[in-house]
């Protein structure tokens, strides 16, 4: 487990990861806090903040130089190992011990553990990939799987655990600029052929913007209306000022949402819609690619509408009429595009309770596991390449002013922006803290349950203190599940490729409010 | 996580039960033997998603050659047993652990020991009036070696004052009868947590947390999942409670459908309760391949903010 504090964010997949540990497995986990999920570990491997690619490099490193690599499947499937090679002989366990704090002992111990099972798997989260190079992250762990062979095989893989129900199934359905449904090109022109004739318009042949591109051309003036379905930006974009002053300066802002969320607030029109999970029907997609149904149990409430009705409504006052369509009817449309969803009648969901994508024909069982091919003779496809990735620190710079590096994540009892899991009363809430290792607190003078006034280069929060014994020096961590907004201080530096901001690597000071009689003395 | 590994067929196990010959395959415990010949066998502290810990013994049928009844769901077929599950010794076995049960334990709510009740004529009020309840935490600090005899004239009880210590679970242990699923499921069956264990001996035996601190204090993280696999209503969401302390629960009028939990992206199945167009309950199917029947705290409580949302203008 790479940076993903499972036991917490997703338990029930770590029932799961448990009941291996007791039949035995061994469990690595590699996470800047000693989390709920590192206390069930075999190792807990406390690195730095941001230097998981020198971590993932030395590991190779060791791994080669052990000679443990999987040389059948690298010659046989993947690309660029050389290049690879050159970039991993400068990672020694030594110098990673210098950038990632973990002892170059237990850096070797993962390696060898992880290139001699039988069967390894890498889950990652949010820790991996909230960081300006995540990008750079997720591919330092692709290559460790390459050069073990630990892919495309039962009992293998790389596998990073989706935040929110249907995250997956929003990018299966081409919620990404640059993707149709069934993740097909925009620029494949058979692909948009298809489309187009199913639809009868034209589909734009070039990529749309990333989240972090439309605020840059919001900045620029050039986007001017925003039409927001169920999505809290206010709250959960890094630098919350800037986002609001970008969202205040559109012309016109459209949110769709089950509550009026601070986004809400700020829009022109509120579209009211029903939970989608327990007032609606249709399928969403887990982690693990499983597509499954949603069923109506009970009416949304006042005027909250399906999202469906509203958006075809929507489109028709602007002059196209999409009928009255199901949920199963759209479904339906999708599996005659989508070569991957085609097998997925409602029929056969029903049944087998869930279906993992790809699924070409409802003779198809879903795979569950991908990249099977890498295995075949001849490998079908491209080979799988190697991306040679260096070590690239956090772009907020900690110093003497800023000496602490914050993340923030969740807590078990609560999600995200908290629209949800505030609608209930959980014994385990204590609010939002500012979580400080006893170190940290002892040098700068912090004492639990006092407030402090957190302040990073954009902004500051006065939130109560909560010494933590999970943190080690040097680190803070924080929520975004409650009223004091912690991203007015956290960095918009995105990653170049994904978009995604570096909520993980905030420089931050911490400075005690209740008790400056302490300075007094002195 | 969902799909098995392509197993090879079992071999089979060849037995007799209660005069029928069948094979079952290898592994196969006698609860599922005597479930797959349609033989209605009551369980309490067996649970398809929970290990077997033994504890209610309600279960037993006759093994030909074993001095004692053996418990059918934990004991695996082996060839050529011969099984009794309807004699005379297992049916008065049945009744006495149902009496015994039933006699200092408030079953009202347990609804399949009512069926097995009627079944083996138990009669727990054949052993006079009851003792006087406990006073609050008085069970709690019953100490090993202390225990006094009863006279003899009331039977025990473990009738006590309900445990209202937070917003989402009640403990109410007057009606407790020890089967141990609440224990295995916040332990290594499922949750991992261990906030609660059986303490104490004898008839003093109850579950408690650790020093038998209120819920708050303990380890719990409120998963629910010991009260999705408590059989007799003891272990209660405290909104159930509260509605049918109110007179205003009644499953007559729920309806209940599957569907996914809309928190994190494991893709839990949630069953959802609802009366009269209102979520009531969130639990899950013991038999789906993510959950076993188990939640976390958002997926089985995270529900409440779809009532509670105000209307907003368009």
């Amino acid at each position: 487990m790479w940076g993903s504090n499972a036991r917490e964010t997703h338990p029930i997949f770590f029932h799961h990861v448990l009941k291996g540990v007791r039949a035995g497995a061994r469990l690595y986990v590699v996470d800047p806090r000693r989390t709920g999920t590192a206390q069930w570990a075999d190792r807990w491997l406390g690195l730095n903040v941001g230097t998981d690619v020198a971590l993932a490099n030395a590991m190779a490193h060791e791994i080669l130089k052990s000679g443990l690599e999987n040389r059948e499947f690298i010659d046989r499937a993947t690309s660029g190992f050389e290049e690879y090679r050159a970039c991993v002989e400068q990672y020694t366990p030594e110098r990673a011990q210098e950038l990632t704090g973990v002892p170059a002992a237990l850096i070797r111990e993962a390696a060898h553990s992880y290139a001699t099972s039988e069967r390894a798997m890498i889950c990652w989260t949010l820790g991996i990939t909230e960081h300006h190079n995540g990008v750079d992250n997720v591919l330092s762990l692709i290559n460790l799987a390459l050069l073990t062979g630990h892919v495309g095989r039962y009992g293998c893989g790389l596998n990073p655990l989706r935040g929110q129900n249907n995250v997956q199934g929003g990018g299966d359905m081409g919620a990404i600029p640059d993707r149709l449904p069934g993740f097909q090109h925009v620029a494949d022109d058979a692909a948009r052929a298809k489309f187009e004739s199913a639809w009868g318009t034209r589909v734009p042949n070039i990529p749309g913007w990333r989240l972090n591109e439309m605020f840059d051309a919001m900045g620029r003036g050039e986007l001017r209306t925003l039409y927001v379905v169920g999505e809290n930006p206010v709250a959960s974009e890094a630098d919350r000022s800037h986002a609001e002053h970008a969202l205040s300066a559109l012309d016109h802002i459209v949110v769709q949402d089950l509550f009026l969320t601070d986004t809400a607030k700020m829009a022109h029109v509120v579209l009211p819609a029903a939970a989608g999970w327990c007032e609606t029907e249709g399928t969403v997609t887990s982690s693990e690619r499983r597509v499954q149904r949603v069923r109506k149990i009970v009416d949304p409430p006042g005027e909250a509408r399906d999202d469906i009705e509203i958006i075809c409504d929507v489109a028709r006052r602007l002059g196209h009429d999409f009928g009255r369509p199901t949920a199963e009817h759209l479904w339906d449309e999708l599996r005659a595009l989508s070569p991957m969803h085609a097998g997925m009648s409602y029929r056969r969901l029903e049944e087998l309770g869930g279906l993992q994508w790809p699924c070409y024909d409802e003779s198809h069982p879903g795979e569950p596991f991908l990249h099977a091919r890498l295995w075949e003779t001849p490998v079908r496809g491209p080979r799988a390449p190697f991306h040679p990735v260096e070590d690239d620190a956090p772009v907020d710079l900690v110093n003497d002013e800023y000496p602490l590096t914050l993340s923030t994540g969740r807590r078990l009892d609560s999600f995200n922006t908290g629209v949800q899991s505030g609608g209930y009363t959980s014994p385990l809430r204590r609010g939002e803290t500012i979580d400080v290792s006893p170190e940290d607190a002892v040098r700068y003078g912090l004492r639990d349950g006092e407030d402090a006034r957190v302040e990073s280069r954009r902004g500051a929060v006065v939130v109560p203190i909560r010494i933590d014994p999970t943190l080690r020096a040097g680190n803070a961590f924080m929520t975004f599940h409650f009223d004091a907004p912690s991203n007015v201080l956290t960095i918009e530096a995105n990653d170049p490729k994904s978009g995604t901001a570096e909520f993980k690597a905030s420089a931050v000071r911490i400075q005690p409010l209740t008790h400056s009689l302490a300075a007094a003395g002195g | 996580m969902s799909v098995a590994a392509a197993r090879p067929a079992a071999e089979g196990v060849t037995l007799e039960i209660d005069g029928t010959e069948l094979t079952v395959p290898r592994g196969a415990t006698i609860l599922d033997a005597c479930r797959s010949m349609g033989v209605d066998t009551p369980t309490l502290c067996y649970l398809e998603n929970l290990t077997p810990v033994n504890v209610c013994r309600v279960c037993v049928v006759e093994l030909e050659g074993s001095r004692v009844l053996v418990p059918a769901c934990s004991r695996a077929c082996e060839p050529g047993m011969k099984i009794r599950t309807d004699s005379e010794r297992v049916r008065l076995s049945r009744r006495l652990v149902l009496e015994f049960l039933a006699s200092s334990v408030d079953v009202s709510l347990a609804s399949e020991m009512q069926r097995s009740m009627i079944r083996y004529q138990a009669q727990p009020e054949r052993f006079g009036s009851a003792a006087a309840p406990h006073a609050a935490g008085e069970r709690d600090r019953a100490t090993p070696g202390h225990h006094h005899a009863p006279n003899g004239e009331r039977h025990q009880t473990v009738e006590q004052p309900v445990k209202v210590d937070n917003e989402l679970y009640v403990r109410d242990y007057s009606k407790c009868i020890l089967c141990y699923k609440c224990v295995e499921a916040c332990g290594s069956d499922a949750q991992n947590t261990f906030a609660i264990a059986v303490a104490g001996r004898g008839f003093d035996a109850r579950i408690s947390t650790e020093y038998a601190v209120p819920l708050p204090d303990s380890a719990c993280v409120y998963c629910g999942n010991c009260i999705g696999v408590c059989p007799t209503g003891a272990l209660m969401f405290k909104s159930e409670r509260d509605m049918r302390d109110e007179g205003t629960w009644d499953e007559s009028r729920q309806t209940k459908a599957d569907t996914i939990c809309g928190y994190c992206g494991v893709g839990c199945t949630l069953t959802v309760h609802a009366q009269d167009g209102e979520i009531v309950k969130v639990s899950s199917p013991m038999d789906h391949s993510v959950t076993r029947g188990h939640l976390c705290v958002k997926g089985r409580f995270g529900w409440q903010f779809v009532g509670r949302r105000d209307r907003e203008e368009v």
